[in-house]
């Protein structure tokens, strides 16, 4: 295996030496069968298929539907590691929801200075809507992905915290199932921590959740998902039948007695805990967009009046937007007194013209980004891109700076996939799944890893070509 | 003064409705020189489902028209005891900031006709207070957009309200609020009722303005009539704009019509 020497790789800190938490698996890769392990990538993918996990990608007409690569090589996280990653991960999200409560409440931060108030007044993901609610147990984001990447043995960086309604979660899963049938021995000679019982975490953390004054004797929880034309509707149906929860959608809900209600075939069942795929804008015609079919009208009156419990809470946007996230580590230190554990990545905010001149005289070594853009859309990666593609973007960055950041492109690890000539290094990123509930923060070990299956590339996107590998997060 | 006021909103649709909605802003409350003496909403054809205050602190109802009906009336009776404090409500307070009443809205986003009406409004009152600059800004509107019903509805923006040139009071408070945000102040919008001497019988509720100034806090202009709100104002709802403060909003699923009919008396 070739190593790039400008990037840590996390199986092979150099050539030939293998680091700790890949020593086991590295001994067995090297007494198994290179054509074996090639058929065992092929029954994954029949695997995969067979269960159904696909996505569909935005701007593609050809193929509705698509099967995320899945890489066999899995992710390996050494307990050490791990430990200061979950710290540093509940000190954010408790800021986070802290920052939440307080941006919809008194808005203490503004007052005291430590964050612009234009950031917030002129942020469309900002939902007035929310100012004065008190979403029961205090909880705003019940379910956080918050994308991590490294850069070296110490260095852990926290991409973006996404905190309205991250997916993939049903991939930690499924990769791990996978896993599991495929290389049973792998585990019995290491003692990976298992993911299974996040849809039971979810379930029970939803229930903690919900109001406490409910008809029903126990939480009822329901998925409300948009519909089969979502790209992630495989993720709702799967999550709504692991949790034994219902999937809704929009014309199987009513307001019932003050309540949001589901029709079953008893009637209608008054529902605790939404757990809702719906963007905001769609979330309530007859408070947000007006033409919405996908919401239920009246909900946020119900929400208001505190008889449900939304999940994740509407308006959440305002915290992982991007032209916030420069800001997260005073918001860290503003609402738990203390420094960040994870750190940023240093951030150039465009709309500030000092920053705006470094970033256009960079350029070509930048990674720019929307503000309010997600999924990779819409952003330029400046070693990747062209002459005209710089050329191109130069002219929507002057035109509105205030849409963009940029950020150093930062040196991804690697972890090897297993390609034609055997392992080979590619960049990865990390999604650890975080839950929330009244009573504590609980994030389960492992996570989606994305992989950039082309060679050199960057962007870990599932819509941009990407893949994903089994995360491994090792006892102690 | 002491206001009885009576106010009955009647839907009848044509086919009998399967799913149908109504959000209520139809309460006033106390404070601001008005005092609510006694206040009852009955529904007929329709339950309450909610009762809660909104993000303006308006208190709001939620009804659900009943299943197979082909009406629902909802009326509002009361009475009311209200100071004139010359348009004079003060400080701010709420949940909201008051940051949130400067932004535009979309019927209240700043076109070249009102871009140019805030200008010439700014170049005329430059040595002025601002109570003198928003009285001109409010007189200056009504003489540009006289008072007429039929010609604009509850989606009608300022901007086209104003370049039509008629109007009612609804479309005179969207274009004082666009402007005055415009020229810097906190703008927002009031639904409620207005006493009229010799008219006891009206066909629809009244609306004005509030703008907020750096030394007497939020103040009343009622640009139709020309004069900031006094002992004849009741107060009910507030907001950005018609959407957040409108005294019914309503959704339905199914087909046919309906008509809205209207019967208001607010007396002495």
């Amino acid at each position: 295996m070739k190593q790039n020497a400008t990037f840590f790789d996390e199986m092979l800190a150099t050539p030939g030496d293998v680091r700790d938490p890949y020593k086991v698996y590295f001994d067995w890769f090297e007494n198994e069968d290179l054509k074996r392990l090639r058929r065992k990538s092929e029954d994954a993918e029949a695997f995969f298929r067979r269960i159904g996990i696909t996505f569909n990608v935005y701007g593609q007409d050809e193929a509705d539907e698509r099967l995320i690569p899945f890489d066999i090589v899995p992710r390996i996280i050494a307990a050490r590691e791990w430990a200061k990653l979950e710290r540093g991960i509940e000190q954010r999200v408790r800021a986070i929801n802290a920052f939440l409560y307080d941006i919809y409440h008194g808005q203490e931060i503004l007052r005291a200075g430590r964050i612009p108030r234009e950031l917030i007044s002129g942020n469309e993901a900002f939902c007035p809507e929310m100012i004065g609610v008190n979403p029961p147990g205090g909880v705003y984001t019940h379910i956080c992905g918050v994308d991590l990447v490294r850069t070296g043995e110490d260095d852990f960086f926290v991409l973006e915290d996404n905190v309205r309604t991250p997916s993939g979660v049903s991939y930690m899963l499924e990769n791990r199932e996978t896993m599991l049938q495929m290389f049973p021995e792998l585990f019995t000679q290491l003692k990976v921590r298992p993911v299974s019982a996040y849809p039971q975490r979810l379930r029970r953390s939803l229930s903690d959740s919900a109001p406490a004054s409910s008809p029903n004797d126990k939480p009822v929880v329901a998925v409300l998902t948009p519909g089969i034309h979502n790209s992630a509707y495989f993720e709702h149906a799967f999550l709504a039948d692991q949790m034994g929860a219902e999937l809704v959608e929009s014309h199987d809900l009513q307001i019932v007695d003050g309540h949001v209600a589901m029709r079953t075939t008893q009637g209608y069942q008054i529902i605790d805990v939404l757990y809702r795929r719906v963007d905001d804008a769609y979330l309530d015609p007859l408070t947000f967009n007006p033409d919405s079919m996908l919401g239920v009208p009246g909900i946020m009156d119900v929400y208001r009046a505190g008889n449900i419990t939304l999940a994740n809470a509407p308006g959440t946007g305002i915290a992982d937007d991007k032209a916030l996230y420069s800001y997260l580590p005073d918001i860290i230190e503003f609402y738990t007194g203390e420094q960040a554990i994870l750190k940023n990545v240093p951030t150039w905010r465009c709309s500030e013209p000092d920053a705006l001149a470094h970033v256009l005289a960079n350029l070509k070594d930048l990674v720019v980004k929307e503000v309010h853009g997600s999924g990779g859309y819409g952003m330029l990666v400046g070693p990747a891109a062209s002459k005209k593609e710089l050329a191109a973007f130069e002219k929507k960055l002057r035109a509105k700076p205030s849409n963009y950041i940029a950020q150093p492109t930062l040196s991804l690890s690697t972890v090897p996939i297993l390609s034609k000539a055997g392992l080979a290094p590619r960049h990865v990123d990390l999604r650890p799944f975080v839950l929330v509930s009244p009573n504590k923060v609980e994030i389960t070990p492992g996570g989606l890893t994305r992989v950039a299956l082309k060679k050199g590339s960057l962007v870990v996107n599932s819509s941009q070509g990407g893949g994903t590998k089994d995360t491994w997060v090792l006892g102690d | 003064m002491k206001l009885t006021i009576q106010h009955q909103t009647t839907y009848d649709y044509e086919e009998p409705v399967h799913y149908a909605l109504q959000k209520l802003r139809l309460i006033p409350r106390t404070g601001h020189g008005q005092t609510v003496l006694n206040w009852q909403t009955e529904i007929s054809g329709g339950e309450k489902q909610l009762t809660f205050d909104d993000l303006f602190v308006n208190h709001t109802e939620l009804v659900k028209v009943t299943p197979g009906a082909t009406r629902i009336e909802i009326t509002s009776i009361g009475e009311v005891e209200v100071e004139n404090l010359n348009g004079v409500i003060g400080k701010h307070a709420g949940f909201a900031p008051l940051w949130l009443f400067e932004n535009p809205t979309p019927l209240t986003a700043a076109g070249n006709n009102i871009r140019k009406l805030a200008a010439s409004v700014r170049n005329a009152t430059e040595d002025h207070d601002d109570i003198v600059r928003l009285h001109h800004l409010s007189q200056e509107i009504l003489s540009l957009v006289t008072y007429e019903t039929g010609q604009t509805d509850s989606t009608t923006t300022a901007e086209v309200a104003l370049t039509a040139g008629h109007g009612v009071c609804q479309d005179h408070s969207h274009i004082m609020i666009a402007a005055a945000r415009l020229l810097g102040y906190p703008a927002r919008y009031i639904s409620g009722y207005l006493f009229m001497d010799g008219q006891d019988q009206q066909d629809a509720t009244h609306a004005w303005c509030e703008v907020w100034t750096k030394g007497l806090g939020w103040v009343g202009f009622d640009v139709s009539n020309g004069i900031s709100p006094d002992a004849r104002y009741v107060r009910v709802a507030t907001g950005r704009d018609y959407t957040d403060a409108a005294p019914i909003l309503g959704i339905r699923h199914g087909n046919g019509t309906e008509n809205l009919h209207v019967s208001l008396q607010v007396q002495q």
